[in-house]
């Protein structure tokens, strides 16, 4: 925790999802000094949030716990949670960056031992199950927390409920006086790993989502299918904790849509077909999965994926944008349409419908500097001046293995950018000629 | 060389660029990507038997006669529901319009249809005095399907008939040519120049 880590060679990188933790540990491991910014109050972004990977549907944490190690090994990167880019000012090579820092009410003597969220007593909407469970108001973020702290959520500070957590804690790690901060860094380059956020589905007002509890998200059903989620990887559906073993996932829930994004979001269709696999692990035969596309997309070698889930007996396909859902008697939602290969006209009812929704930039409706260069739906190509750069899905539509892919990419061109900034500042008129070179 | 050349014909649609030119709207046709919302939100398309999406897919198909003596286009009651829902924002319901015009005007629509058959009435109705004869309009409608149905229809609505005469909504004075416009020479000049303008722009001028 060096403060003289902050200079023009520097590189900052914001977001500390899978794409900016690899842009950090990348240019880190190749000796560069790099900040790691992150407004939550854990690394790991919504990757952790995960059940499984495709294609190989592998868990997350695996990924995550190899890239924790590298970080904790690594000394040139800071990692600081909990903090927000307020505004960046200056050009490429010569960034100062205003940064706020949230309180996290928990000191670095934390150590995860829980005796805080045992006699805290309010509850808040778990904002890593994405809301589909409670949790108490001091807790840890997840098992696979980065740095292992507890938070203390900021509606009981000023309550009994913060004296007693303050009470009970045996290393004197809680300390309600924390205060918002503001602190300014000088780095030379900025990596925007800033991720992406699900199109709001109660936007797509025919689906019900919000209005029909057993119409859900793909991501809240990642949360159902995973052994730590909040019904123990049951596949319960919200209206009536029934499992529901008769499953529909709608695409271009949101994408392709000129009313909704404009774009396709690439992987919600592999999304689903992963999803699959959690209905037949968890039923076998008896689980049926039915698909409602307009078109598989699917790219390049992951086509062998969609062919094994294609001959998969229990799950089907269905070539319509569902057009509309109502509730039925039971709750069950039945889906209206028409089916475009042969045109037959639909109302089929399900137990659980999962909307597979789009990707949009998490920095949609957040004002990035000037310089940044969006695209129409407002991902991240790049800045004027090139001393910003996009990473990851801040920068398209991208799965895990694409986001490390971009990142690294990311790193590389950061730290060409801190190389030429070291350069100038060793040998001056030597690097006036480099850069009309380069 | 001559092989190719007949492959290509098979493909070749002049009927896509017929509808790209002469019908209303008919150049968003090309954009459909066939996801079938319009068909599934409408609230009737289990009354027709083509639904949009499905014209779409047989006008690229060059399947002319069959979309031009659909009766399909015809049954659209202007929701606007598949307006508000296709993904890539096609003016569907101004295209089923465009179509049934279009094939009206060829003389290919189907014979009696009732919503061209109101229309036409109505149209006549109006453009001869500028104004809309409700009696002569009703008394058309009624008598469309023949002398006797027509009799029949008079007989069934003679009590709101005789109501409406009562309230003075109804007069029966009307049947004796009826009110007009001021300048009734004048509306027909303009209706006459609106339609050459109309057939100019959609490529039908003499």
């Amino acid at each position: 925790m060096n403060p003289s880590i902050a200079t023009n060679q520097a590189i900052l990188v914001v977001g500390g999802g899978i794409s900016g933790m690899t842009v950090a540990l990348e240019a880190a491991e190749c000796g560069k000094q790099v900040i790691l910014v992150e407004r939550n109050a854990t690394l790991g972004g919504r990757t952790a949030r995960m059940n499984r990977y495709f294609p190989k549907m592998c868990h997350p944490t695996c990924g995550l716990e190899i890239n924790l190690r590298r970080l904790k090994g690594n000394r040139n990167v800071r990692v600081m949670t909990m903090a927000e880019v307020s505004g960046v000012a200056g050009q490429r090579g010569d960034y100062t960056v205003a940064l706020k820092l949230a309180p996290r009410y928990v000191n670095a003597k934390c150590t995860a031992c829980g005796d805080c969220a045992a006699v805290v007593e309010a509850e808040i909407p778990n904002p890593y199950e994405y809301g589909l469970s409670k949790t108490r108001a001091a807790y840890l973020p997840h098992a696979m927390a980065y740095p292992m702290h507890y938070v203390l959520d900021p509606s009981i500070i000023g309550t009994a409920d913060a004296e007693r957590a303050r009470a009970a804690c045996k290393y004197d790690a809680i300390d309600l006086d924390m205060q918002t901060e503001t602190v300014e860094l000088k780095v030379g380059a900025i990596v925007w790993a800033t991720g992406w956020k699900p199109y709001d589905a109660v936007k797509i007002q025919p689906y019900g989502y919000g209005r029909f509890a057993n119409v859900i998200t793909s991501l809240e059903f990642e949360r159902l299918a995973d052994p730590h989620g909040p019904t123990g990887g049951k596949l319960l559906r919200p209206s009536d904790g029934k499992e529901a073993k008769n499953i529909a996932f709608i695409q271009c829930a949101g994408s392709r849509d000129e009313n909704h994004l404009r774009h396709c979001s690439r992987i919600c269709c592999m999304a689903s077909l992963k999803q699959t696999h959690y209905v037949r692990e968890a039923y076998g035969d008896a689980g049926k999965s039915t698909i409602y596309y307009i078109d598989i997309r699917v790219i390049d070698r992951l086509e062998d994926f969609y062919q094994k889930v294609q001959q998969d007996a229990a799950v089907s396909f269905v070539k319509s944008k569902v057009a509309k859902i109502v509730e039925g008697k039971d709750g069950s939602p039945v889906l209206h349409g028409v089916d475009t290969e042969g045109y037959h006209r639909y109302a089929t009812a399900h137990d659980l419908v999962v909307l597979a929704v789009g990707m949009e930039p998490e920095t949609n409706g957040i004002k990035l500097p000037e310089d940044m260069l969006l695209d129409s739906s407002g991902f991240i190509e790049g800045s004027q001046s090139e001393g910003m750069f996009g990473a990851g899905a801040a920068t398209s539509p991208l799965d895990v293995n694409r986001s490390v892919q971009s990142a690294t990419a990311a790193a590389l061109r950061a730290i060409q950018v801190v190389h030429k900034i070291a350069a100038a500042e060793a040998c001056p008129e030597h690097v006036g000629g480099g850069r009309n070179n380069g | 060389m001559s092989e190719n050349r007949q492959a290509i014909a098979h493909y070749r649609n002049n009927f896509l660029k017929e509808v790209e030119v002469h019908v209303e709207d008919g150049e968003w046709v090309k954009m459909c990507m066939q996801c079938g919302v319009c068909a599934g939100s409408c609230p009737l398309g289990n009354a027709w038997q083509h639904t949009p999406q499905k014209l779409f897919m047989m006008i690229r198909a060059g399947k002319r006669e069959e979309v031009l003596s659909s009766d399909s286009m015809w049954m659209c009651t202007s929701c606007y529901n598949c307006i508000v829902r296709c993904p890539r924002k096609l003016p569907i319901t101004h295209i089923m319009h465009g179509l049934a015009h279009y094939a009206h005007r060829l003389g290919m629509a189907p014979k009696g249809q009732p919503t061209r058959e109101v229309a036409r009435l109505f149209w006549n109705n109006l453009a001869k005095t500028g104004r809309v004869n409700e009696l002569k309009f009703s008394l058309a409608m009624y008598f469309k399907d023949g002398f006797i149905q027509g009799i029949k229809n008079l007989l069934a609505m003679q009590g709101i008939g005789i109501g409406l005469m009562k309230a003075k909504r109804l007069n029966p004075m009307e049947l004796l040519g009826g009110h007009k416009c001021k300048d009734k020479d004048g509306i027909h000049k303009m209706i006459a120049k609106a339609r050459e303008i109309e057939e100019r722009k959609q490529g039908y001028a003499s």
